[in-house]
């Protein structure tokens, strides 16, 4: 569903992605696995055109999107929650929700507020506050909620589980679960490699711009690299 | 220094209604700056070029401003969107000192343009309502302050509802506070940024239209205005709409007041006291938020 070939992208004079390959099938869950400064966000913002890459190719259900501005991106399908939830604080929770479905899905908006407020209840108590007043978690799950607003085809989770307690990363873990197991694609970006790997059908690691390991979950959680540089056994 | 309620009344409402226009000046200032950060230097000089075009409509096609104030917002919106799409956000190369740049040169282009096309003459236009007055209790209003005041107030409704029940106005709010959400949504926030510059213009055309019937036209007179307006953005708030509009009230009463007080030529001493003012003891304004 998602390729990426010899992706190379980077800011001003330093390059961050050193050719990266990458494929995500539909209806799995692909965990990008790395530590902080390995080029995770990069990656993330390339795909969804934040960023210019600067050579290789990202085709997206076999149309090629690299070079496509951000909204182009966002219409085909390819939805990005960002790392730091990106809401926006001086609107309400429910206007956070409607402009999840600012290009895609408007006609199905109300029913897809439904199943967002059925996923997250609390999101409904407090649809008529500023996003701005929210929780840290809560504020994580409007900006999933946000990118189920717009019936994504694929859903790159950037950090869902960043500044969150034990018990709500639990709880995020068990949703990503729960939205795999409707059948959505889903491309999980963490530093958390151990709760990742439980949940990814493929890992790929990533250090200093390239991948160094990856493929089926088992096998990556097994290698001894990985082991000892993320797991510390 | 003793004078008559009546008076006092009187200075203090007819403050009141030219308040109003200066706050929708002021709007437009405080919009484009709340939504893209960047002060329009330009400002002054496409309201110069708003109230000639009020001026050309009046004088070569007959239309009473009043009339010409809602062609000529659409007008003056497509050219805002043009100048933000075409010129600012391209040249400023997504640096914010370039954008300051930018409208500066803009301005004196605009200026220029004026003053080779009208030269430096003060003109004005002539209408049968210009020295019109409607009582009001024991004072006495000017029609055509009146006419602005509640223009203005329609202007602040339609804004409000723009801003509050559009997907294009929550978008517009989205990217004031999130570019990076709000391009991940799907928005696209150059086409946001000249919809708000286009807004803000528009507010100008509209603001033009109802100060030409008593106010005097020439190649710099906007950038009069265009001082008070900054005044009102930072006692409102930079980038409140309500703090602008209730910004002009106050600023217009100021400058009514201390102009009885003081006289005409010393009334918008009071204007800059308020400016030192705020800056001193609150500088987030009225309505602004903290830092």
């Amino acid at each position: 569903m998602l390729e990426i070939r010899g992706l190379e992208a980077g800011y001003g004079l330093t390059t961050v992605l050193r050719g990266v390959d990458l494929s995500v099938p539909a209806g799995r869950i692909v965990a990008v696995l790395g530590a902080n400064g390995a080029g995770k966000t990069t990656l993330n913002m390339a795909i969804s055109g934040l960023v210019k890459p600067r050579a290789g190719s990202i085709t997206f259900d076999g149309r090629r999107i690299d070079g496509l501005p951000p909204p182009a991106i966002a219409e085909a399908g390819l939805v990005h929650v960002p790392e730091g939830r990106k809401i926006f604080p001086n609107l309400t929770v429910r206007e956070n929700l409607d402009l999840g479905a600012y290009r895609r899905a408007r006609g199905n908006r109300a029913r897809n507020m439904d199943r967002v407020f059925a996923t997250f209840p609390r999101l409904k108590e407090r649809a008529r506050q500023f996003a701005g007043t929210l929780s840290g978690g809560e504020q994580q799950m409007l900006a999933i909620g946000r990118g189920l607003m717009a019936e994504p085809r694929l859903l790159i989770l950037d950090e869902p589980s960043l500044g969150l307690s034990p018990l709500l990363v639990e709880e995020m873990f068990a949703l990503i679960r729960r939205l795999h197991d409707e059948g959505l694609a889903i491309m999980l970006v963490e530093q958390n490699v151990a709760q990742s790997l439980d949940l990814a059908d493929e890992a790929h690691v990533l250090e200093n711009g390239a991948f160094v390991l990856g493929g089926a979950a088992a096998d990556v959680r097994a290698d001894p690299h990985l082991q000892r540089a993320y797991l510390g056994l | 220094m003793g004078f008559p309620p009546e008076i006092i009344l009187e200075a203090v409402l007819n403050g009141l209604l030219t308040g109003a226009v200066y706050g929708l000046v002021a709007l437009g200032l405080t919009l484009v700056y709340g939504v893209l950060h960047i002060i329009n230097f330009a400002h002054g000089a496409l309201l110069t070029a708003a109230m000639y075009a009020a001026y050309v409509a009046r004088t070569a096609l007959g239309i009473d401003p009043y009339v010409a104030a809602l062609p000529l917002a659409g007008l003056f919106f497509v050219l805002g969107y043009g100048v933000q799409r075409l010129v600012i956000g391209p040249a400023s190369q997504g640096k914010d000192e370039n954008i300051l740049l930018v409208t500066l040169g803009l301005s004196i282009i605009v200026e220029n343009l004026m003053l080779a096309i009208f030269r430096s003459d003060t003109r004005s236009i002539d209408v049968p309502y210009a020295m019109e007055v409607v009582e009001f209790g024991p004072a006495l209003l000017s029609w055509p302050r009146l006419v602005g005041f509640g223009a203005t107030l329609a202007v602040g409704v339609a804004l409000f509802l723009l801003m509050t029940r559009t997907a294009t106005g929550k978008a517009i709010r989205a990217v004031a506070k999130e570019r990076t959400g709000a391009a991940l949504v799907g928005i696209d926030v150059a086409h946001i940024y000249a919809v708000t510059f286009g807004i803000g213009t528009a507010c100008l055309a509209i603001a033009a239209a109802l100060l030409l019937p008593s106010f005097y036209v020439s190649p710099r007179v906007g950038n009069a205005f265009v001082l008070v307006a900054f005044t009102i953005v930072v006692l409102g708030g930079m980038g409140s709409v309500v703090g602008a509009l209730v910004g002009g009230l106050v600023i217009g009463v100021v400058e009514s007041l201390s102009g009885l007080y003081l006289g005409d030529s010393l009334g918008q001493i009071g204007i800059f006291l308020i400016f030192i003012l705020v800056l001193l003891v609150r500088p987030t304004g009225l309505f602004g938020a903290r830092a």
